[in-house]
């Protein structure tokens, strides 16, 4: 009987979690309509959260586009349609891979250090000092990291499309021969700003919001002791990259037809 | 032990806590909890480690909320507040942690200019000047340019002392302020909080399991054990107590009506059931 009782603990305190991260995100929205007036905190952030994650992000576009460049023209050079090369890497990227790898580096880069950051901060009684200072943490810690996240994720899946598309073009029509003109004119033909390139950002979107959210929640709702940090930032990783595959496939399957 | 505070007098109370009671799950902590502190009085808490002495703190402080009673701060109902409430009367209160909780991200002089920040308009040289101050007073004006880990732990703790009182608060509460510290450190700590109460015209509350510095410094002691007051008095009324639990606590005996043993099944039997 004893397994009944810890699945039941299990469910509970998993009932709990949702809840509190839900009150949570509630109460950090409200948090980040105020945090706008002090603009200067958000852009700390973003510089923390966004261009330190540069580096890692714009690497690994130019790789994942260079491996779909090989992979898309051996692929293609059997059925003579290595002219379609550009409009394989393009694609794969704004609808695709742009967004999801991107997610799933930002939750490994910024994600885990959110959370690590503000459940230490916990864990030496900054929140707490906070809060008896008058001086609300969400409004002052919270929100602005939240904000921060929710800007760059878009921004960043855009850099590593933008230098993806590069290097598929790199090894496509440097290494292997395909025609310029061909790459870049087969992309321009067949990638559509509403269909391809919007679609994209939406997920970035959605990704950004919520690897941020479960990262300041983690982080926030972390048990104050050293082993309860790290657990926060390894559920953090594990959390956000399952959320971001799932999510991506319900909404692939409601935006292409 | 006498009853040497005119309890009749409440606006000479600060602080007043009344038939408090509080539970942390299933553990209780406060059974019939009361205390008064009086103002411009520095007031001593003390009780052995674990009776739950910064729980209460953190009632008058609004961080928690007890399961019945009543927390009186300056004649305001601290549960019963909303946030705004809450807030606005956090404003009048510092509190020391005993991690110092400073601020990582930013220097000694960001981290004292913080609170004034955050709840004035001030401008900034008029901040430039009460932070010099408050740094002057603990003897760091030389360290506002240091990084939090860049300091020893007694700094660490005077740069938190400073900043609790950045915003010269009617209430300042301390959190095992003697903890972990050399014996200079301590001295130094023990002498700022004095001073720093008669100076500024404050109210201090001092929680504290280090008998002979909280005695030091404080006007009147409150001794807790089993979730409630055990004895109260000046520092001179309970060194002279007759009280067997007083006796224990401020003598530093081992074993007495303060229990050594954590509740636990009886030993025997304990070793006999098996694992």
């Amino acid at each position: 009987m004893d397994w009944v009782r810890q699945l039941g603990r299990w469910a509970l305190e998993n009932m709990q979690r949702w809840g509190r991260s839900g009150l949570f995100l509630l109460s950090t929205l409200a948090a980040s309509v105020l945090v706008l007036r002090r603009f200067e905190l958000v852009v700390q952030q973003v510089f923390a959260v966004g261009v330190l994650t540069l580096i890692i992000i714009l690497v690994s576009g130019l790789f994942v586009g260079m491996v779909l460049g090989l992979q898309g023209y051996y692929t293609l050079v059997d059925f003579g349609a290595e002219s379609s090369l550009g409009l394989v890497v393009a694609l794969s990227l704004t609808r695709e891979l742009g967004p999801v790898l991107t997610a799933l580096l930002f939750a490994g880069r910024a994600g885990s250090a959110l959370t690590a950051e503000i459940g230490l901060m916990k864990a030496t009684d900054q929140l707490a000092a906070m809060e008896m200072m008058a001086v609300d943490p969400v409004r002052r810690v919270i929100a602005p990291r939240f904000l921060a996240g929710f800007v760059s994720m878009p921004l960043l899946a855009a850099l590593f499309t933008a230098v993806g598309v590069w290097g598929g073009n790199l090894v496509g029509v440097g290494l292997l021969g395909v025609d310029s003109g061909v790459y870049w004119s087969a992309m321009r033909d067949g990638v559509d700003v509403y269909e391809d390139v919007l679609n994209g950002v939406i997920k970035s979107l959605v990704f950004g919001f919520m690897v941020t959210w479960i990262a300041v929640f983690e982080g926030y709702d972390a048990v104050p002791t050293s082993e309860g940090v790290s657990r926060a930032t390894t559920r953090t990783v594990v959390n956000a990259s399952l959320v971001v595959l799932a999510l991506d496939f319900i909404l692939t399957s409601l935006m292409f037809e | 032990m006498s009853d040497s505070k005119d309890k009749q007098n409440s606006s000479a109370d600060l602080v007043r806590v009344s038939g408090v009671r509080f539970a942390f799950g299933t553990r209780p902590v406060y059974d019939d909890l009361s205390l008064s502190v009086e103002r411009g009085k520095v007031t001593a808490i003390m009780g052995p480690s674990g009776c739950g002495k910064s729980t209460l703190l953190n009632f008058v402080g609004g961080r928690l909320k007890p399961d019945a009673g009543s927390v009186m701060v300056d004649s305001v109902e601290v549960p019963g507040l909303g946030r705004r409430g809450l807030y606005q009367l956090r404003k009048r209160m510092g509190m020391m942690f005993q991690r110092s909780a400073l601020l990582t991200d930013m220097n000694v002089f960001d981290n004292i200019a913080f609170p004034i920040r955050q709840n004035t308009d001030l401008p900034e040289p008029l901040i430039r000047h009460m932070v010099l101050f408050k740094l002057e007073m603990v003897g760091l004006r030389g360290a506002r340019d240091l990084m939090p880990a860049e300091l020893s732990g007694g700094m660490a703790r005077r740069v938190a002392l400073a900043r609790a009182i950045a915003l010269d608060p009617m209430l300042v509460m301390y959190d095992e302020p003697f903890t972990g510290l050399d014996p200079i450190s301590m001295g130094v700590i023990v002498k700022l909080i004095r001073e720093v109460n008669d100076a500024l015209g404050m109210t201090s509350v001092v929680v504290t399991h280090d008998v002979k510095e909280g005695c030091s410094i404080a006007d009147y002691v409150y001794l807790l054990a089993h979730g409630t007051v055990i004895g109260q008095g000046t520092p001179e009324e309970l060194n002279t107590s007759q009280s067997p639990e007083v006796r224990q606590f401020m003598g530093g005996l081992p074993d007495g009506p303060v229990g050594y043993h954590y509740p636990a099944d009886e030993f025997v039997s304990d070793l006999f059931t098996g694992a």
